[in-house]
């Protein structure tokens, strides 16, 4: 019943002149975004753990262009992508991850625990495979409710093998869920390949053991993930149930910063040279005449100056202090 | 013969010695080599923060990567142990308890008196715990107690290189489940470790410090942070006796209500947050079996009743210091006769 469908990739011109800047803007910024969280955690004033998200753009993008403000997603630790592409302001976020009062947490979550309620994003995660229980039971809501809305679940490679992954995939099938399951597979966990953690030969493959369509994507590819993600998200709002989606990628940096990566290969070397999303967004938009460079090029220096305007509020902005220590809790002892 | 070692060598050390010892000792867990399937260097991290490093290579076979499946390799673990090997399974975070915890409480734990005594589970199942490294909520708890509470299960929280060594040669040897709590904060802390391989008996406590003024009982990172203040203390007029409990299942009860019945004050300081802790499991014992030497009410220096915050400034002030330690004896010596 499953289909294992090779990719697609949408022609530009089925997304208009703004929805193409749009999705520009929110991969570039994505870019800039990390890039910068790379060099700052290089200074040593970023706490903690930090998994970024570079390289992978196209995926959480070319998902969220189809998500209204009453959809939701559901994230993993890799999880700022995800957040500027579902519209959380890159502000608070840099805040967060700076630990400030003014982040998007007060600075009790940090990078891994980036959320926006607003936005309809639920949460980075700590815990691989947390999420696509709780996208359920958002899908779920949404089913009751018949209100049309979904619930996205980004995972990893290595979160395709939790329990809790595939008990929640069993379950959405069975209930009918609005859910889309989207398998960030970028080659490994931590620095274990997927090649050798993922039985199967491919994660989609699993899909026809749940009852429902799975689909390999490339994803570096926007339009590709663009094109199946549009019918994922359709199937789901018809009410005719969850997909599951296996976007293959490369992610640029290590599995958290500080990783030496002696287990990788050339790979980024060559995704970085030969097929960047964002590279070959341009040069799809460009040559079909949709878009000039220069109105690219404009976003990719809005971008930078946003990203440095996060930074220096960040670094500015101030700590949360004692009286913020025993908030947000029913009772204290 | 002792030299100094990080707390991370001496148990990549008592690890190496046996699994030289004894053919069925076996490691596995994520990435506890690395690089599993990929294109790069094998044995690529040894373990997330090193700590099983170089095992790969010497005992070939014997050291399993693992897919991110706990509830299944945990699980596994567990049943080879039923079959006589001896797994030394990391949890990589104690945090992560609660994808596999099933196959702990109710399988490894209940195994020996549930089917009469007839069953071992000689499993070790080594996990990091503690705040201090920024890693936020899901991956800073002391959920040591929560492990404590369960019959069945052994609970080791080494404070120091020498014991981190010892108790896990024992945990290792062990015929029950152990879950044996590695402080990620302590493991580059260096300390005396004996070239040879040693057993710590589970349930001995230590006495870091001896004193006769109050007794401050503690465990794992927390029992540097008494001693501190102890040294403070010290020069204030207060001579205060540390007690490291090294494991709370079992617990060394006796070294304790000695301590008080010399002592007659208590202080309890335990990183866990304040209900149903290990602090409470101390002044419980000593309200009920030692009631009688306390000359003041005991004190417990704890975390808040608060998940783990991210930001430094908050996560600092989360943990306990020397100088809430302090200021927790200074209570106990001032109230009661
Ligand atoms: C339950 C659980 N097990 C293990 C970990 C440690 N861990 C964090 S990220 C990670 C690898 C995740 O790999 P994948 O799902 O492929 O996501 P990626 O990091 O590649 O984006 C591991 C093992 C965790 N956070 N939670
Ligand atoms: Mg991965």
């Amino acid at each position: 019943m499953s289909d294992t469908l090779e990719h697609r990739s949408a022609e530009p011109a089925e997304l208009s002149a703004d929805q193409l800047l749009d999705a520009y803007r929110r991969m570039r910024t994505i870019r800039a975004f990390e890039d910068r969280v790379h060099e700052e955690f290089a200074t040593g004033d970023i706490p903690g753990f930090v998994h970024l998200y570079a390289g992978e753009e196209a995926s959480a993008v070319g998902i969220c262009m189809h998500l209204d403000d009453g959809d939701t997603i559901a994230s993993t630790h890799r999880g700022h992508g995800h957040c500027i592409a579902k519209g959380v302001d890159p502000k608070p976020m840099m805040a967060e991850i700076f630990g400030r009062r003014t982040g998007t947490c007060h600075g009790k979550g940090g990078s891994m625990h980036i959320a926006d309620l607003s936005k309809g994003m639920l949460g980075a995660n700590g815990i691989v495979g947390a999420g696509a229980p709780l996208a359920c039971g958002r899908a779920l809501a949404a089913k009751l409710a018949g209100n049309g809305e979904v619930c996205v679940v980004f995972f990893g490679d290595g979160a395709s093998n939790q329990g809790t992954t595939l008990e929640a995939l069993n379950l959405a099938s069975v209930w009918q869920l609005p859910v889309i399951f989207v398998a960030e597979n970028n080659g490994y966990a931590e620095t274990t390949a997927s090649s050798w953690s993922v039985a199967a030969d491919n994660i989609a493959d699993r899909a026809d053991g749940f009852g429902m369509p799975g689909v390999i994507v490339d994803g570096f590819d926007f339009f590709a993930v663009w094109e199946v993600a549009r019918e994922a998200v359709t199937r789901a709002r018809r009410g005719d149930g969850p997909t599951l989606m296996e976007v293959k990628l490369t992610r640029y940096y290590g599995h958290f910063e500080g990783d030496q990566q002696t287990y990788r290969g050339d790979e980024v070397e060559r995704a970085r040279r030969d097929f960047d999303c964002l590279k070959w967004f341009r040069t799809r938009v460009t040559t079909n005449g949709m878009l000039d460079a220069a109105a690219l090029d404009t976003i990719d220096a809005e971008a930078a100056a946003l990203i440095d305007d996060a930074v220096a509020e960040a670094r500015s902005a101030p700590l949360p202090g004692r009286e913020d220590l025993e908030t947000d809790v029913y009772a204290t002892y | 013969m002792a030299r100094k070692i990080s707390y991370r060598q001496a148990i990549n050390e008592a690890l190496v010695q046996e699994m030289e010892r004894d053919e069925n000792v076996i490691v596995l867990g994520e990435d506890n080599a690395g690089g599993e399937g990929a294109p790069g260097e094998r044995d690529a991290w040894g373990g997330v923060l090193g700590v099983t490093k170089g095992l790969y290579e010497r005992f070939p076979g014997r050291v399993l990567d693992t897919p991110i499946s706990e509830s299944a390799f945990v699980g596994a673990a567990i049943g080879a142990a039923t079959a006589g090997k001896r797994p030394v399974v990391e949890l990589m975070f104690i945090d992560f308890m609660g994808v596999c915890f099933d196959q702990i409480y109710n399988q490894a734990a209940k195994f020996r008196y549930m089917f009469g005594g007839n069953a071992i589970t000689p499993v070790v199942i080594r996990t990091m715990y503690g705040a201090g490294l920024r890693a936020a909520a899901q991956h800073s708890q002391a959920l040591y107690s929560v492990f404590t509470h369960i019959p069945g299960l052994k609970v080791v929280l080494p404070a120091t290189p020498y014991d981190a060594k010892g108790l896990l040669i024992q945990a290792i040897r062990d015929n029950d489940p152990v879950i044996f709590c590695e402080h990620k904060a302590l493991y580059d802390t260096v300390g005396d470790v004996p070239v040879e391989s040693y057993a710590i008996p589970f349930g001995e406590a230590s006495i870091v410090r001896s004193g006769g003024d109050v007794s401050i009982v503690a465990l794992g990172r927390m029992v540097a942070v008494a001693s501190e203040a102890a040294t403070e203390l010290a020069g204030a007029g207060v001579d205060a006796e540390v007690i490291d409990l090294r494991t709370t299942s079992p617990m060394d009860t006796d070294t304790v209500l000695e301590s008080v019945e010399k002592t007659g004050r208590l202080v309890v300081v335990d990183e866990a947050p304040p209900r149903c802790n290990i602090a409470t499991d101390v002044a419980a014992l000593v309200a009920s079996q030692g009631f009688e030497h306390l000359q003041a009410p005991v004190q417990m220096v704890t975390a808040p009743h608060t998940p783990v915050p991210f930001s430094a400034a908050l996560e600092d002030l989360y943990i306990p210091d020397p100088s809430r330690v302090v200021a927790a004896v200074k209570l106990a010596m001032e109230k009661g006769s």
